[in-house]
């Protein structure tokens, strides 16, 4: 069982995350994109981004460490290896760009238990070092329960 | 900064370019290295099976990162993309053959919403079943 004395904790804001041009095309290769824009800086240049601009899920690299210091905050009692992605949604105010230093802060939202399995609802807002809003990240994890034989 | 499609000419029911990913064992441990996703279900049999897991799974991150490309490749700036959203119903297995698993993508426009943006929705699907409850974007057109 979660504790659910966690919901409403907001955690503090994760260190700034540098977002590179090399990181971005690796990410865009393991996802097998194709589409320049991810890896190539005329071709973001053309579409007016000052550098290449990330995948909309690349968010997920930038968040990971603020995210795993919810999931594997001793307190909380998630089972890692019992954890499955239930879902997932962002809202996009821009595309993130290479050169952008990225702060993720993150807060859970909601525990509750569905069917014996607990949930885990956590938002995060990442925003550049100077304030400017870049996306909201929503996440639903679900630690399935222990059957008994 | 602008997508390519035009608003005026899109109508509801417009269905996008469907598109196939297929799913190996090394697609897995390459997006666990580049995104840092390392659950040990996407790519240890013996964990994943001990768990309850028919077998190894793909990660939802890299099923939702796949399926999103029907939509930006559609509308040609991906900084359109205004909301994404998925619920991750039935996971990919993605077993350790020469073949591994294939996702299938296809999108339809579903509502013509105001300020130029439409409602997409996303069906995913691998073996014939789909792998997702509902998977929605949100895109500007120009």
């Amino acid at each position: 069982m979660l504790n659910a004395d966690f919901i409403g904790r907001a955690y503090p804001p994760s260190s700034p995350y540098f977002v590179s041009r090399e990181k971005i095309r690796e990410f865009a290769r393991a996802i097998g994109e194709r589409n320049p824009v991810f890896v190539d800086r005329d071709a973001a240049r053309a579409l007016g981004y000052a550098d290449i601009i990330a995948p909309p899920t690349f968010a997920t690299v930038v968040a990971m460490e603020s995210s795993q210091t919810v999931m594997f905050d001793p307190e909380l009692g998630l089972d890692f290896s019992r954890v499955v992605h239930a879902e997932q949604s962002y809202s996009y105010a821009r595309p993130i760009c290479a050169g952008d230093e990225l702060i993720v802060s993150s807060t859970i939202e909601n525990i509750r238990v569905v069917a014996g399995n607990d949930m885990l609802t956590t938002k995060a807002s990442i925003d550049t070092v100077s304030g400017e809003h870049v996306l909201t990240t929503t996440s639903v994890l679900v630690s399935r329960g222990v059957q008994t034989p | 900064m602008t997508a390519t499609v035009r608003y005026a000419d899109t109508v509801e029911g417009l269905e996008l370019p469907p598109a196939s990913f297929p799913l190996a064992r090394v697609d897995l441990v390459r997006y666990a290295g580049a995104s840092g996703d390392f659950n040990v279900i996407h790519w240890n049999e013996r964990i994943a099976t001990s768990v309850g897991l028919p077998n190894v799974i793909a990660h939802g991150m890299l099923t939702m990162a796949e399926a999103i490309r029907v939509v930006t490749d559609w509308i040609g700036d991906p900084g359109a993309l205004v909301q994404y959203g998925v619920r991750f119903t039935r996971p990919v297995i993605v077993p350790d053959d020469d073949a591994g698993a294939m996702l299938e993508v296809s999108a339809k426009v579903t509502e013509l919403l105001d300020d130029n943006c439409v409602k997409i929705v996303i069906t995913a699907s691998s073996e014939g079943q789909t792998v997702r409850g509902k998977a929605q974007a949100i895109v500007r057109l120009a």
